[in-house]
């Protein structure tokens, strides 16, 4: 083990009843390091996070929290915070007995206590809010106050249960971000559960990618989105164009009447699968005689804003269809419409094959 | 590495100390129901299968019970009169529930306390106002002829008073199945140009579908287990639930009586297998999307529906007024100037007054007790883990005794408590064994209040304390009780006001000493003394009023006090 090393998950597997929710989960989590889990809906990642927490019991594996075995301890015996995606607040109290609620069970005297509250509050943004109740704050500020709780303690390890999933879209972005420089600046080794892409885009330093209960993918947020390593990555991170391809020696591969380079040989005749995001489809600059060049025709045009998801029919790629993104400015100097034609390149070595 | 080690064996998670006490707390509550309601129905079974030298028999007790043509008569009495309560009642009470909820009448809440006061008496307190009304000396005897009925005792008197006292159980049911409507079926079908009378029958009845077969099968129950209103207007037809009291107090036959018992239990047992499939169901009907339904204004039918309820509340109100009227008649129906003779006489002649202080300290018993055990159980079953297999008994006993009637429970006291080897036999014949009698009967109605409370809170709030390292206790204390004040009010309320009318529960377990208001009643019925027994039930009633407004008096103090956080 090395010693960043902060948490290690070693052959975990979970059961309920002849359901395997989970198997096989490897991971080491590197001291002060922010983790999301990113799935489905049912992928397992809540059920991971509950097992860290000692809020599910994993029927095999084994959990190490610095270098202890915390596999069998009760989640009082464990030493972290944790937010849930109802906050959790309890509503009876103020926002300061909320915050101090792990506080005064220690026995810290009450001025410190206080002392720390306006402290956490001041660190969440919420100075000066300790008489208030949860119900006359907002969503995303009932969310700050259970972070601040479970920061009260100082725990070395935070948990976020889908922190950010019920609040409203311009909230989330402002609160993610604010988490991550909370996170930073504590240096608090940090997971947090989310079946968002974009949200564990911004936040995370490694994404574990997670599926029917495995672990698919862990890489930072780059890799993930270029380099997906199984089918399920490449389609869950992102959009994806599949084109179904033979290889043709000399490291071509033919799409419907077309032969593409791309970047790697395969055995003449094997079936692949080529897996394109649409930025990755050119339409300029248009080298002349590039071997990847193919004339489209347009078919659809979705507007997004500063850009527009094209949707491209080309008689040479057989019954395949492109999305592209096409940059609204080139749309209108192109004077590109549906039924329009253009020229259209792909990007070689941005092509993930799969055999 | 480890998973290969770990493979074989399961993880157990080591169990904290804190969560000990949690446990501890559940065995408590089990044995606690083992001992006060799964021995006693066990009781039952087992002296339904003796014979009177305590020998066992088969189902001799069965086969002799089947070859008296009597019983077998009770047993067809106690059906089919259940059966006309049940058709008559629950179209009327329906019918009051769609006028509250569907209507835009006046006065609804002035209807809704109305059609609540009969709550209040005991339910006998109908039967002695019938007997007023329609009695050997009734006011309006002579219209009975006209109706072609001999006299009201019997199964017309048993029929009337008990749809009087089983409608507000009926209407509860019906106006929570009622006024749960989404408002958007209707608009869907406006803006298809749909009938009123297609929206009632595709909307409407769907909709309240499983409200009436609940309230069908809660009505259908309290008639044919109900043991006081047979008493008082039965005259010489019998019913099983009066049997069991002959067999029991009058013959001594308890194997006999065992087997009437096991009889009450069967359809109460059904009425419960029913409604909790009904129930299940029932949840799913609701999105948590619906928008709620508004009544719109149409002066027709807002008319007929006032009229219906004016005509309903004027019924109720007869019924109880001349209970109370009655009561302070000198000597009806002779002389009908007020005066305090039956009051006099029934509190201080025939010392219903130590009965009545019987009563409340019973009342007061189950109130507190009751509700402190209830939410402590319903606690521990819904926000502590560990010792499932306990769990699913613990939750079943707390259902069961929905189904079991006041008393085949009360009989099974007597058979358990009663018998010399059992430790707890000098609890027999106590107040104390009278008042958990009462709290076991009344029990599911106040865990399923409790359970409601308990699930509305965040399942999270015991995950939350066990990451910050606080006790489970801490939090009950904290959080949990003062979130659930209001329901725990309610709940000591319910107990409250069921033990003072309570008759079948503890008619089997009193001693002279420990006799209770509601029994006192009976018996000076018995003596022939009505008028001081309605002078009783009044004051039973006014009572548990009294205890009512005591009892919302608390709610709006704690309310003030623990519940500032409601406010915005």
């Amino acid at each position: 083990m090395s010693d960043a090393t902060y948490l290690r998950l070693a052959g975990i597997r979970k059961d309920f009843g002849a359901f395997t929710a989970l198997s096989h989960i490897d991971l080491d989590i590197a001291n002060g390091e922010f983790v999301c889990f990113l799935g489905p809906s049912g992928c397992g990642k809540t059920t991971l996070l509950r097992i860290i927490a000692g809020l599910e019991v994993q029927t095999a594996g084994r959990i190490e929290l610095a270098g202890r075995d915390i596999s069998a301890l009760p989640p009082a015996k464990r030493d972290y915070g944790i937010v849930f995606q109802s906050y959790a607040l309890f509503p009876n109290l103020t926002v300061a007995d909320n915050v101090a609620y792990g506080l005064t069970n220690r026995k810290v005297p009450k001025a410190q206590a206080r002392e720390r509250v306006a402290e956490l509050l001041s660190l969440v943004g919420l100075p000066g809010s300790e008489a208030k109740y949860p119900a006359q704050l907002s969503g995303g500020q009932q969310q700050r106050i259970a972070l601040a709780r479970a920061l009260a303690t100082a725990p070395r390890l935070l948990l976020l249960d889908e922190p950010l999933s019920a609040l409203d879209a311009i909230v989330r972005v402002k609160l993610r971000q604010e988490i991550r420089s909370l996170q930073r600046q504590l240096g608090v080794t940090t997971i947090m559960v989310t079946h968002d892409q974009e949200e564990a885009f911004a936040v995370a330093d490694r994404i574990v990618v997670m599926n029917q209960g495995a672990i698919e993918q862990v890489g930072d947020a780059m890799q993930v989105y270029r380099e997906p390593r199984s089918l399920f990555v490449a389609d869950f991170v992102g959009r994806i164009n599949v084109l179904a391809a033979t290889a043709v020696d000399g490291g071509r591969l033919r799409v419907g009447s077309h032969e593409f380079h791309c970047p790697h040989a395969f055995r003449g005749g094997s079936e692949l699968r080529v897996y394109l995001r649409p930025e990755d489809v050119l339409a300029r600059p248009i080298p002349a005689g590039d071997p990847n060049v193919f004339e489209a025709l347009i078919e659809k045009i979705e507007f997004m804003g500063p850009y527009c998801l094209v949707r491209v029919d080309s008689p040479v790629l057989g019954q395949h269809k492109l999305t592209v993104y096409l940059s609204l400015n080139y749309l209108a100097e192109a004077q590109l419409e549906v039924g329009s034609r253009l020229p259209l390149r792909l990007v070689p070595e941005r092509m993930r094959i799969f055999e | 590495m480890s998973a290969l080690l770990h493979a074989s064996a399961p993880v157990r998670q080591r169990v904290h100390w804190n969560e000990r006490i949690a446990h501890a707390a559940l065995i408590a509550v089990a044995l606690a129901m083992l001992a006060f309601l799964a021995g006693p129905l066990a009781a039952i079974l087992q002296q339904s299968l003796q014979d009177a030298q305590g020998r066992f028999a088969g189902l001799a007790n069965f086969v002799a019970y089947a070859k008296t043509p009597a019983l077998l008569d009770s047993l067809w009495n106690s059906v089919w009169v259940s059966l006309v309560v049940t058709l008559v009642t629950i179209p009327a009470a329906f019918g009051f529930a769609y006028a509250l909820t569907r209507s835009r009448m006046r006065w609804k809440a002035l209807a809704r306390t109305i059609t609540l006061v009969p709550l209040l008496a005991p339910s006998l307190l109908a039967a002695i106002s019938l007997i007023y009304w329609f009695g050997n000396q009734g006011l309006l005897k002579a219209w009975l002829g006209r109706l072609g009925i001999d006299q009201i005792y019997g199964a017309p008197g048993i029929v009337v008073a008990e749809i009087f006292s089983t409608f507000p159980h009926a209407l509860m049911i019906l106006i929570t199945a009622l006024a749960a409507a989404d408002a958007r079926l209707y608009e869907a079908a406006d803006s298809m140009g749909t009938s009123a009378a297609r929206k009632f029958f595709t909307i409407t009845l769907p909709g309240a579908k499983y409200g009436l077969i609940s309230a069908a099968l809660v009505t259908f129950t309290l008639v044919i287990t109900d043991f006081g209103i047979p008493k008082v207007i039965g005259g010489s037809f019998n019913v099983l639930a009066t049997d069991i009291f002959k067999l029991v107090i009058g013959q001594q036959d308890f194997s006999k009586g065992a087997v009437v018992a096991l009889l009450l239990l069967a359809p109460a047992v059904l009425t419960f297998a029913a409604d909790h499939w009904v129930s299940k169901r029932q949840t799913a009907m609701l999105t948590a999307r619906a928008v709620p339904y508004a009544p719109k204004r149409a002066p027709w039918f807002d008319a007929a529906m006032s009229a219906y309820c004016v005509i309903v509340c004027a019924l109720i109100l007869a019924m109880l007024g001349m209970a109370v009227f009655a009561s302070f008649a000198s000597f009806w129906p002779y002389n009908l100037a007020p005066s305090l003779r039956h009051y006099a006489m029934g509190l201080f002649d025939a010392e219903v007054g130590d009965a009545f202080v019987n009563s409340l300290a019973m009342s007061a018993g189950t109130a507190l007790c009751g509700a402190a055990l209830v939410f402590v159980a319903a606690y521990m079953l819904e926000k502590t883990q560990g010792l499932k297999p306990l769990r699913s008994l613990v939750r079943l006993l707390a259902m069961l005794p929905m189904a079991v009637p006041g008393l085949v429970l009360g009989l099974g006291y007597i058979f358990f408590f009663n018998a010399p080897a059992n430790p707890l036999n000098p609890l027999y014949h106590t107040l104390t064994l009278m008042t958990i009698c009462t709290i076991v009967h009344f029990y599911t109605t106040g865990h399923l209040t409790a359970v409601t409370a308990l699930k509305s809170l965040d399942a999270e709030f015991e995950s939350v304390s066990a990451s910050l390292k606080v006790p489970f206790y801490k939090t009950f204390w904290r959080v949990t009780l003062p979130i659930c004040t209001p329901a725990l009010v309610d709940i000591a309320r319910y107990f409250f006001i069921n033990a003072m009318t309570t008759i079948s529960a503890v008619v089997f377990l009193y001693a002279p000493e420990t006799k209770v208001a509601s029994i006192a009643i009976l018996n000076l019925d018995e003596a022939g003394e009505i008028g001081a027994a309605a002078a009783m039930a009044v004051l039973i009633a006014v009572a548990n009023t009294v205890a009512t407004f005591g009892f919302m008096a608390l709610s709006w103090w704690i309310d003030r006090r623990t519940q500032a956080w409601k406010q915005r």
